[in-house]
C-alpha cells in the first residue's frame, strides 16, 4: 500500500526527517506519489551535480512530465549540465531557450546568468533582471512562476545547497496546492537549502536522493486544466 | 482564486497605463512582468493591483517609478565579450565597405551597449563615418545614456569585458574618474543620438547597417517579438546585421526566413540580400 509521508502538521524538521528516513528504509515503496502532476521543478546549488546525478538518470525516456531545473552556476561558466548528464540519462536534456514550448519527456536547465520562468500558456521565458538572493538564475523565480502556471499540478523539489534560495518558491507551490519534496538535510552535501525550505514548508515530503529519483520516476501525468 | 483576480487586475492596470500614458506593456511576457509588478505594488504599499492602478492613473509623478519596475535595466559594457569580438572580427570587415554607416541600439538602457559599440568603432577607425542611435522607452534610461556617467565600482567589470572582447586600447582612455563616478568622454557621443522609441508602437526611422537589440526581446511575447523583428528587418539595408542577446534566437520568429545566421555562437544575423527583402 502506498503510504504518504506528507503531513500537514508542523513538526520539528529533525524528527520528521528521521521518521521519513526510517519509514523509507523499511518500506522502500512507500514513496509512491499519490497526486498526478503536470510539471516538476527542481532547484539545487552546492552539491547539485551529485544530487542531480542520482535523480535524473532514473527518469525513463518517455517520461510523461516536463521537468525544469535551476542550478546555481557562475555567470561566465561554460560548463554545461546538459553535456555532463546526457550520456547517463534516458530522458532528453536541453538548455532552456526563450519562448520554447514546454514538452513532456524533457528536462530544461536554466542557462547561466538568466532567470528561467514559466508562462501561463506553457512555454518558457528567460529574463536577465536583477539577481534574487544573490543568484541568477534563481530557484524562487522558477518555482513561483511555475506555481502560478501549474497550480496543484506542480511538484517542487529542493536539493542540496548552501543558501536559502527556493524556500519562498517552494512555499508558493504548497500554498497553491502543489507538492513539495525536500532532500533529507542530513543526507545533503550542503544542508542549508533543504533546511531553509523545510522551515517554511514543514509539510514537505523529506526523502533521500535515491528515493527522490524513484518518487519522480513514478510520477504520472495529470490532465491539463 | 487570488491568482486569477491578480491577473484580471494586472490586465486592467496595463490597459490603464496604455490609455492614460500610451505605454503599452500588454504584449509583454507575463511571468516576469507580474513579478516586477508585485515588487511595484509592495514599493507603493498598495494592497492590490487595482489600488496601484488608481495611484498611477491619478498621479503622473508615480509613472517614472512604475516604469523603473516595468522595464528591466540590468546591463553592462561589452556584456558577453564574445559578441563584441565577433562584431570586431567578422562584421567590421563588411561595414568597412560602406562610405557611411548607421548603427541602432534598440532598448539601449543607460547606454552601456551603445558606448561599447562606439568605442569598438573608434578602435576600428569607423567612428567618423557612423551615426549611432540609442533608443529606449524609459526616459530616465536614455537620459542616463546621454550623460554617460557610471558608478566607479562597475568599471572593473567593464574593463575586463573590454579586454576580453579584443579591445585595442585601455578603457581608461575613455573616461575620467571623479567623485566615485566614471564620466565617459563627450567626444564619444558627438555622433550619437538618444531618443524615445518603442518597439511596440513606433515605426522605422532610418536605414541601418547594424542593429543591436540584446535582452529586450525576451521580455516580449511572441506576437510582439515578431513586430520588433519585423521592424528590424524593414530598417536594415540589404545584407545589414542584427545582433540579439546570447540566449535569444530568431528560431521562433515569423521573420526567421528574412535572415541568415551569420554567427550562431554570437547570435548575429544578416539580412538576406535578394529582392523582396529590401
Ligand atoms: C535588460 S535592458 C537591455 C540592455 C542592453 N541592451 C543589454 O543587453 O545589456 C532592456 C531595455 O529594453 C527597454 N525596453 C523595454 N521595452 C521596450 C520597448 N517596447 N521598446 C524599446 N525599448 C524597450 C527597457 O527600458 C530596458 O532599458
Amino acid at each position: 500500500m502506498p503510504m504518504l509521508l506528507r503531513s500537514s502538521r508542523a513538526r520539528p524538521a529533525f524528527t520528521r526527517s528521521m521518521e521519513a528516513l526510517e519509514m523509507a528504509e523499511h518500506k522502500p515503496d512507500s514513496v509512491v506519489p499519490r497526486q498526478r502532476f503536470r510539471a516538476i521543478v527542481i532547484g539545487a546549488s552546492a552539491g547539485a551535480v551529485e544530487a542531480l546525478g542520482a535523480i535524473l538518470p532514473k527518469l525513463p525516456a518517455q517520461f510523461p512530465i516536463p521537468v525544469m531545473v535551476v542550478v546555481h552556476i557562475p555567470a561566465e561558466s561554460r560548463f554545461s549540465l546538459v553535456d555532463l548528464f546526457q550520456k547517463r540519462c534516458q530522458v532528453k536534456l536541453l538548455e532552456a531557450a526563450d519562448k520554447e514550448p514546454i514538452q513532456a519527456g524533457t528536462v530544461y536547465f536554466a542557462p547561466p546568468d538568466y532567470h528561467l520562468l514559466v508562462e501561463k500558456d506553457f512555454h518558457l521565458s528567460l529574463s536577465s533582471e536583477e539577481q534574487v538572493m544573490f543568484s541568477r538564475p534563481s530557484i524562487d523565480v522558477l518555482f513561483e512562476t511555475a506555481s502560478d502556471a501549474f497550480g496543484t499540478g506542480l511538484c517542487g523539489v529542493i536539493l542540496s545547497g548552501a543558501n536559502s534560495d527556493g524556500a519562498k518558491g517552494l512555499q508558493a507551490i504548497v500554498q497553491n496546492g502543489g507538492v513539495a519534496v525536500v532532500q533529507l538535510p542530513e543526507s545533503a552535501r550542503s544542508s542549508a537549502m533543504p533546511e531553509a525550505a523545510l522551515l517554511v514548508c514543514p509539510s514537505a515530503l523529506v526523502l533521500q536522493l535515491e528515493q527522490i529519483g524513484t518518487f519522480l520516476a513514478q510520477c504520472q501525468v495529470g490532465e491539463q486544466a | 482564486m487570488q491568482s486569477k483576480t491578480d491577473d484580471i487586475e494586472i490586465r486592467l492596470l496595463l490597459d490603464a497605463l496604455f490609455h492614460r500614458y500610451h505605454y503599452d506593456f500588454r504584449g509583454y511576457a507575463m511571468a516576469s512582468l507580474k513579478r516586477r509588478l508585485v515588487q511595484a505594488r509592495e514599493h507603493f504599499q498598495c494592497e492590490s493591483f487595482s489600488q496601484l492602478q488608481d495611484r498611477v492613473l491619478h498621479d503622473p509623478t508615480v509613472l517614472p517609478k512604475m516604469l523603473s519596475y516595468l522595464t528591466v535595466q540590468v546591463s553592462e559594457m561589452f556584456r558577453d565579450p564574445s559578441y563584441f569580438a565577433a562584431i570586431r572580427e567578422h562584421v567590421v570587415p563588411h561595414l568597412r565597405t560602406y562610405p557611411s554607416l548607421k548603427v541602432w541600439v534598440a532598448g539601449c538602457s543607460a547606454g552601456e551597449e551603445l558606448y561599447s559599440l562606439i568605442i569598438l568603432f573608434r578602435e576600428e577607425g569607423l567612428e567618423e563615418r557612423t551615426i549611432f542611435y540609442g533608443t529606449d522607452i524609459n526616459p530616465e534610461a536614455y537620459r542616463k545614456a546621454e550623460a554617460g556617467v557610471y558608478s566607479l565600482d562597475r568599471i572593473a567589470l567593464f574593463t575586463k569585458n573590454h579586454q576580453l572582447s579584443g579591445g585595442k586600447s585601455s578603457l581608461s582612455d575613455y573616461y575620467t574618474a571623479a567623485y566615485g563616478a566614471a564620466v565617459f568622454d563627450k567626444s564619444l557621443r558627438a555622433r550619437a543620438v538618444f531618443s524615445d522609441h518603442s518597439l511596440v508602437s513606433d515605426a522605422v526611422f532610418a536605414e541601418m547597417h547594424l542593429i543591436s537589440c540584446r535582452n529586450v526581446l525576451i521580455y516580449f511575447e511572441r506576437a510582439l517579438q515578431d513586430r520588433a523583428v519585423g521592424l528590424f528587418k524593414d530598417s536594415l539595408v540589404r545584407r545589414g546585421f542584427l545582433g540579439i542577446g546570447s540566449k535569444e534566437s530568431l528560431r521562433f520568429s515569423a521573420h526567421a526566413n528574412a535572415f541568415a545566421e551569420f554567427s550562431r555562437e554570437a547570435r548575429l544575423y544578416q539580412k538576406h540580400g535578394g529582392p523582396g527583402n529590401g
